[in-house]
Order: structure tokens, then C-alpha cells, then sequence
């Protein structure tokens, strides 16, 4: 296994490589992202049948994700302080949190797409729903991964090691959030 | 110019690393509640009824929130002036595709077309026609 | 802010001393070179089977009807998948690693002075999604229905309803091939750009770095900002061809218009993205075998950002006659004609360091120079199809198919042969036979020339793509024609078969070729002062090297050698 290249630890661009690395990932995150949300903003501004569907997501299901994921964030940057502070095991416990209001989202999330697919609102069942299950999916998606990696970081936090890693994934998080500030009110309020 | 360490010359555009350790980090508590009330101005919004006002407070809030998130949880405002530009950049290349593409997507009918506005109303004139 | 953060690594900076076995050194790896290696001939490899499809169809084209050797008879439904594939592999599976993925991962290290990528694993992560691609790929080849057919460009509603393509599995695994790609090369993206950013060896400064370096970066900065929507939408196209949605189907109000619209805002851009590398190993190529400095630096990096910058606007020209609104074709044709100004420039600037200069024509040379005459008469052609109203005639002609490859041809095959034969030497440590170098070169341009001007003449004579018999049309069966597109395959077989000589001499010079000093070319980049091969880590660590002046010092009056490599001191 090969020890950490001497290149890692270089700054010239005044940053340090991973943060710098991050802020890359979303800026090409944002594109896709970007991509879904513009082409449902044309349908849904040339829709008027998307009214119809739009009427029946439940705004008080997104407002208590959109709780949960601020709540989530705040853990997040809460872990990334401790980890300032050389505070391995709290960053760790705080890294857990937030990964734990991933985990509440998601479950939510099961249940309320759940409840949908059984009053027919499927996949393939109006464009809307295309959008809706294929822009939340993708965001579910990025959720899941979030918490898999925070569980990763953490484990080598908690040990005091590699504690600069708890910022880049609470960047992501940060980012996963917004993603969902945005769509809250695409999907479930403006109606 | 050359230097003997390994590590690379700083640009002058650099925030010295340690003016941020003694910049007060903001109260992220505070922020998470200024960000929840947002939150409830943005769930009462609708309560009024009034069409705009739902979109100003539901879009608004979310820009503010956005904001908010990126300056005080991801630090925006601390790294170099790069990293807004090029998340500024990205945005802009969006609005870009937006604009090149919905005159398309966007047209409803032109001279000799239309296009089914409704998904129930296209499914049953699909079925009148094929029976 | 992490500077403040204790951080405490498992490892520290020295390397365990035991020979890797293998499996560690050839397929495990994380060094830089390596899996630049890993690449090439993953590339190379692929490049085979593409050529190879084009000499079937182009058969095929020239002999309708008739057995194809090592192939058989063709099929419609198989010319269509012949086509489709050869396109597809080209860019992506050809143009973009070798040029990217294999020189980046190479040069970009060696050429900054740093010891390897900042995220090996990453690296080695990118390059094994990417080879899965790859066989994901050629997985479609032998499923039931056969491979999709409906052009590398997938418009819907081909590519999203079965029971057109009649290739159920085949569009699924392309669809999915495609979408691992684009995710191998945004993580081998990520490497390249905080490398280069970040990476660089003390005392270079920006207008230090070479430019194929530049070029590389800006390459992946444009891939990075322009395939997002594509991911989305082919997993839209995914959806619509597998689960029923109908994002793209009009009748249940969709938009195949949409599609076009999210494949070409990130398929003009891409072509961009290939360009670029190209350029920029035809910068470091005429400037050491011209034995002067790049006529002006700035201007090529300014050119390349506009460039950049632009390439994002000029989309829709490839959907002039779409059905799009009309005004915006107006707006895309001026953008499109305003892209061809800063290329042109590029252009310009090469040829200004030529003159004057101390030409030897090396093989390397000879390449980088036919690069820009090729690339030119590429260039000039895609006017006439950037301005709409010609537009509306050589759309979907064979003058669009010759456009694209006399730039495309020039990027992915000049631009490759251009490369390993200028850094084989430090690649592999030994020297490329010139003889047989110049040999493949006359015997791949001359003939490459011979295939695309005939077509350009039957594109104008109104020969449409994507046809898999002409004799079905008489304006266009007549002989004339038809020997034109005779000639075009001939010279297509003429060419493959020179190519073995450039194989024979990659092989033959790996093993028995002349050892390579560590400078071959008196160069002044520093790649050229390690050892060649280099070895791991490229420089002993007590000996990284510093950077005093900018990459192209050459003809320094006043100075007794005719380069002044970066890392001297004085």
C-alpha cells in the first residue's frame, strides 16, 4: 500500500488538496443536479397538468425531511469544530448524528414514497412523478452515500487520525443539503 | 524564486492560515435557528394563498437558506476567491442551458403539432385512436 | 482552516523497500504511470475494434451486398450497430483515455515535478470503473437482439422504446457503459486538476507550467461543468427505455427535443475537451524540435480559456434542423462562428513558432505538424456547417461525417501518434525506430486524406449518413459516386494495414529498441531530468526538483546550449 504521495501535502493553489478537491466534486455535482431541476422547471412551467399531481405530495413530509437534513447539518459542522479542536472522538460522535438524520430522512423518505406508490403514484404513472421520484432519487441517492462515507471518516476520527477528512465530508453533506433546500419547494410547495 | 522546502510558494491572494483560527467561527446554533424559522416562513407562505407571496417565500427562503448553509457551514466566504467563482460559474453555465433549451421544451404547439397536455387526457385520445 | 487540525497519518512519507509482486506492480497499481499505461492500451486496444467496425461498414459502403472478409455479410440492423459502436468507442473509449486519462496521468506529475497524483487510489479507482465500462461495452456485442444501433447520439424515441431499436438489452448496456464512463473520468478529473492546482514544484508559477499540462486541466474542467446534465438525462433515457416514464416521449408529453438539447450541451463541449490535449502536445512537440520558445504563451492560454468559455454557447448548432426556434439557431450560428476565432489563433501561434525556427523533422515533428495542417482544413469546413443556412443542406450529409473527422482524426490519431512517439523514450526507456516511424506516418496521412476528401465531395453530392445501401438511390448510385466511396474504403484498408507497422515498431523498440538517455530531445520540460523510465515516485525525494524559468527557454541568446531547462538553477 503506498504511502501518502509527498504531491498531497503541496498547496500551491492555497488550499489544502482534499478541501480543494471537494469544492470540485460539487461544482460538477451542481451541473447534474442542475441538469434534472432546469429540464422539471420546463415541464413544469408548460405542464399545467403537473398542477394536478404536484397538489398531492405533502408539504408537512418535506418540511420534516427539510428539519431533519438542517438538523443533520448542523451536527455536521458541529463535528467538523471538534475536529479543529484535535477533538477526535467527539468529532466522530457528531459525525454519528449526522449520519443518524441521514438515516431518519431516509426512513421517512421509505415511508412516504410508500404511501404514494400505493395510492398509484409510480414511477411511470404521470411526467410529474418521473421528475419528482427521479430528482428525489438522485438526491436519496447522494444521501446514502454521504452517510457511508461519514461512517468511514468516522471510524479513523475517532482515533484521532485524519481528522481534516470530517470538514470535506461535512462540505458534501452541507451541499446535499441545499441540494434538498431547493427541491422542497420545487416539489412540494409550489403547487 | 525557487525555495528549498517541499512546500510550493503562497500566492499572495492567500488568507493566512492562521487568521482563521483566531476569526470567531460564527454561533452555528444561531445559525441553525435563524435557518429553522426561515423554514417556517416558507411552510406559512402558502397559508396566504396569495400566489406570489408563496413563490417570493418559498424560493426566496430558499436562495437566503442556501446562503446561509454555504457561508457559515461550508465556509464559502473563508476559501479563495476562486472557489465562488467557479461555483458562481456553474450556476451560470445552468441558467445558459435553461435559456438554450426551453424555447424548445417549453413550445407547446407550432404550426402543425401540439403536444398532449395532459397525461390522462393523452392516454385516453391514444386510446380512442387505436380502438 | 485544516492546517490548524492535528492530522495524524497511519503511514508516514517512506516507502516499504519490497519488491511488488504482479499483481501489485501491473494491476494493482497506484502509480501515475502505470495506470497512464493501464489506459493507453485499454485505448489502444479499443482503438482496434473501432477501426476495425469502420473497415466493415466502410466495405460494406464500397460493395453493397457483398461478403465482408473476416466479418460476412451485413446486415442493416448490423451496419447500424456497426456505426453507432464505431463512433461511440472512438470518443470515448479511445480519444478521451489516451489523450486524457493516459497522457494526463503520465505528464501531469512528471511535468509539475511532483511524485505522483494527490489521490492514487482514486486514480486507480477511475481507471477500474473505466475498464469496466469498457467490457460493459463489449458485454452488448453478445447479448440477445445485438448491440444498440441508434447512433452514438441515442436520440429518443430510438433509444428509449425497445420496439423500435429492437436491441432491449443492448440499449440498456450502452446506455449504462456510457454513464460509467463519464462517472471514471470525472473522478480521474478530480486528480488532474488538484494536482496541477496544487501540486507544482516550487518556484512554478502559473506561466510556468507547460501548456499540455494547461491544456489537460482545462480539458477536465470543461468535462466536469458539462456532462451533469447528460448523467441526468441518460438516466432519464434509462428510465424511459426500462420503467415506462416518458420524459421523452411526446405523446405522452415529453420532449425528444429535450434530449438533444442535454446530449449536445455536453457533446459540443467534449469535442473541446479531446481538442485541447491534442493542441497542447503539439505545443511541446514544435517547440523542442523548432528549438524556440512558444511565440506567445499567454495568448494560447487565454485562447484555450475562450475557447473553453465558448464551447458552452455553440450547442445547438447540432440541432439546427431539429425543429428548434429558429432565432436561437440565429444566436448559435454566431457563437459557432465566433468559436472558430480563438482555435484559429491557436493555430496562428504554432505556426509563428515555426518560423524562424531550427525544424528537425522528426517523426514527433512530422506528426505535430500534419496535426495542424489536417486540423485546419477541419477547422475551415465546419464553418459551412455552423452557419445555418448551409446548414440546412449538409446536415446529416457525408460532409458533415468528413468535417468532423478531418478535426477529430487529427486530435485522437495524429495527436496519439504524436505523443508516444515523442515520450516513448521516457515512457519505456528506449527509442522508436525513425524509419519505421516515418513510414507509418506517410503511410497513415497520405491515405487518411484519400478516405475524407472523396466524402466531403459525396456529401455535397447529397450521400446522406447513417445509409447502409447507396445502390437504393439512383441520383446516388451513379459511378462516379460510387467509385469516390470505393476509393474511400480502399484507402481505409490501405491505412489499417500501415498501422501494423507502427505496432511492430511499439513492440519491437519495447524490447530490443536503443536505450534511451535521460534527454533525448534536449528538452527543457522536467520530465526530461529523471531517469527514463522513471522510477517510483520519479524523483528520489531529497531530489525533487525546483523550477527557475518558464517550460520553453530554447535559443536563449547569449547562451552556449540551445534549451535551459527549468530545473538549472542558472
Amino acid at each position: 500500500m503506498s504511502a501518502r504521495p509527498i504531491a498531497t501535502t503541496r498547496s500551491a493553489a492555497g488550499m489544502p488538496t482534499g478541501r480543494l478537491a471537494v469544492w470540485w466534486v460539487i461544482a460538477s455535482e451542481i451541473v447534474i443536479f442542475g441538469g434534472i431541476i432546469a429540464s422539471y422547471v420546463m415541464f413544469r412551467l408548460s405542464h399545467e397538468s403537473f398542477t394536478v399531481d404536484a397538489a398531492s405530495t405533502k408539504m408537512w413530509i418535506g418540511a420534516t425531511n427539510t428539519f431533519v437534513l438542517l438538523t443533520s447539518s448542523l451536527f455536521a459542522v458541529l463535528g467538523h469544530k471538534a475536529a479543529e479542536e484535535g477533538d477526535g472522538p467527539k468529532a466522530a460522535r457528531m459525525l454519528y448524528l449526522t449520519t443518524l438524520g441521514g438515516l431518519i430522512f431516509l426512513v421517512i423518505k421509505t415511508f412516504e414514497w410508500g404511501d404514494k406508490i400505493s395510492h398509484g403514484h409510480t414511477l411511470s404513472s404521470s411526467t410529474f412523478f418521473s421528475f419528482y421520484y427521479t430528482a428525489a432519487g438522485l438526491h436519496a441517492l447522494h444521501v446514502a452515500v454521504g452517510m457511508l462515507i461519514m461512517l468511514i471518516v468516522s471510524q479513523s476520527a475517532k482515533r484521532n487520525l485524519e481528522l481534516h477528512r470530517v470538514e470535506l465530508i461535512g462540505i458534501y453533506w452541507h451541499f446535499v443539503d441545499i441540494v434538498w433546500i431547493f427541491l422542497f419547494p420545487l416539489l412540494y410547495i409550489a403547487k | 524564486m525557487a525555495t528549498q522546502h517541499a512546500h510550493a510558494p503562497q500566492p499572495s491572494s492567500e488568507h493566512p492560515a492562521h487568521a482563521e483560527e483566531h476569526a470567531h467561527h460564527p454561533n452555528y446554533v444561531r445559525v441553525y435557528v435563524i435557518l429553522l424559522v426561515l423554514l417556517l416562513v416558507s411552510i406559512a407562505g402558502p397559508e396566504l394563498g396569495i400566489r406570489w407571496v408563496t413563490l417570493v417565500t418559498a424560493f426566496g427562503v430558499a436562495v437566503w437558506k442556501a446562503y446561509l448553509v454555504a457561508k457559515n457551514f461550508m465556509h464559502l466566504n473563508l476559501a479563495p476567491r476562486y472557489v465562488g467563482y467557479l461555483v458562481a460559474t456553474v450556476l451560470l453555465f445552468m441558467v445558459l442551458f435553461f435559456a438554450g433549451t426551453a424555447p424548445d421544451v417549453m413550445k407547446q404547439e407550432g404550426e402543425r403539432w401540439m403536444k398532449p397536455q395532459d397525461w390522462q387526457q393523452a392516454a385516453a385520445h391514444g386510446e380512442a385512436e387505436h380502438h | 482552516m485544516a492546517e490548524s487540525i492535528p492530522v495524524a497519518h497511519p503511514h508516514e512519507h517512506g516507502h516499504a523497500h519490497h519488491e511488488p509482486g504482479f499483481f501489485q506492480k501491473y494491476l494493482w497499481s497506484t502509480d501515475h504511470k502505470m495506470i497512464a499505461m493501464q489506459y493507453m492500451f485499454t485505448g489502444m486496444a479499443m482503438a482496434m475494434i473501432g477501426g476495425f467496425f469502420a473497415y466493415v461498414f466502410r466495405m460494406q459502403l464500397a460493395f453493397p451486398g457483398a461478403e465482408v472478409p473476416f466479418f460476412g455479410l451485413v446486415s442493416p440492423a448490423e451496419y447500424n450497430a456497426l456505426i453507432t459502436n464505431h463512433g461511440a468507442i472512438m470518443i470515448f473509449w479511445v480519444a478521451m483515455p489516451v489523450l486524457i486519462a493516459a497522457f494526463g496521468n503520465y505528464l501531469i506529475p512528471l511535468m509539475i515535478g511532483a511524485d505522483d497524483m494527490v489521490f492514487p487510489r482514486l486514480n486507480r479507482l477511475s481507471y477500474q470503473i473505466f475498464l469496466i465500462s469498457a467490457l460493459v461495452l463489449l458485454s452488448s456485442f453478445f447479448v440477445e437482439g445485438g448491440p444498440f444501433g441508434g447512433a452514438w447520439t441515442m436520440y429518443p424515441p430510438l433509444s428509449s422504446n425497445a420496439e423500435y431499436s429492437q436491441t432491449p438489452i443492448g440499449t440498456t448496456l450502452f446506455i449504462i457503459a456510457v454513464g460509467l464512463e463519464f462517472i471514471a473520468f470525472l473522478m480521474g478529473g478530480i486528480n488532474f486538476i488538484v494536482t496541477a492546482m496544487n501540486s507544482r514544484a516550487p518556484g512554478m508559477r502559473m506561466y510556468d507550467i507547460p501548456v499540455v499540462v494547461w491544456m489537460i486541466v482545462i480539458a477536465s474542467i470543461l468535462f466536469m461543468a458539462s456532462v451533469g446534465p447528460l448523467i441526468a438525462g441518460a438516466a432519464m433515457l434509462l428510465f424511459d427505455h426500462n420503467f415506462g416514464t416518458a420524459f421523452f416521449d411526446p405523446s405522452r408529453g415529453g420532449d425528444p427535443v429535450l434530449w438533444q438539447h442535454l446530449f449536445w450541451f455536453f457533446g459540443h463541449p467534449e469535442v473541446y475537451v479531446v481538442l485541447l490535449p491534442a493542441v497542447g502536445i503539439v505545443a511541446e512537440i514544435i517547440t523542442v524540435f523548432a528549438r524556440k520558445k512558444l511565440f506567445a504563451y499567454k495568448t494560447v492560454l487565454y485562447t484555450a480559456f475562450g475557447t473553453g468559455v465558448l464551447s458552452f454557447t455553440v450547442w445547438a448548432h447540432h440541432q439546427f434542423v431539429a425543429g428548434i426556434d429558429p432565432r436561437m439557431a440565429n444566436v448559435f450560428t454566431v457563437t459557432t462562428l465566433l468559436i472558430s476565432v480563438p482555435v484559429a489563433e491557436m493555430m496562428f501561434v504554432y505556426i509563428a513558432t515555426l518560423y524562424g525556427g531550427s525544424i528537425q523533422l522528426t517523426t514527433p515533428m512530422l506528426w505535430a505538424l500534419s496535426f495542424i495542417a489536417e486540423f485546419l482544413i477541419g477547422g475551415v469546413t465546419g464553418i459551412f456547417l455552423g452557419a445555418s443556412g448551409t446548414d440546412i443542406y449538409l446536415h446529416d450529409t457525408y460532409f458533415v461525417l468528413a468535417h468532423f473527422h478531418y478535426t477529430f482524426f487529427p486530435i485522437a490519431i495524429i495527436g496519439t501518434f504524436a505523443g508516444v512517439s515523442y515520450w516513448f523514450p521516457k515512457m519505456f526507456g528506449r527509442m522508436m525506430n525513425e524509419t519505421l516511424g516515418k513510414i507509418h506516418f506517410w503511410g497513415t496521412i497520405i491515405p487518411f486524406n484519400l478516405i475524407f476528401i472523396p466524402l466531403f465531395i459525396l456529401g455535397a453530392a447529397g450521400e446522406h449518413r447513417r445509409i447502409w445501401d447507396f445502390t437504393q438511390f439512383p441520383e446516388l448510385a451513379i459511378e462516379p459516386l460510387r467509385r469516390l466511396d470505393q476509393l474511400a474504403t480502399i484507402s481505409l484498408v490501405v491505412m489499417l494495414a500501415f498501422q501494423s507497422v507502427f505496432i511492430i515498431n511499439f513492440f519491437w523498440s519495447l524490447f530490443r529498441g536503443q536505450k534511451a538517455p535521460r534527454n533525448p530531445w534536449s528538452a527543457n520540460t522536467l520530465e526530461w531530468t529523471t531517469e527514463s523510465p522513471p522510477p517510483h515516485g520519479n524523483w528520489r525525494p531529497d531530489e525533487m526538483p525546483s523550477v527557475y524559468r518558464g517550460p520553453y527557454e530554447y535559443s536563449v541568446p547569449g547562451r552556449e546550449q540551445d534549451y535551459w531547462p527549468q530545473n538549472v538553477p542558472n
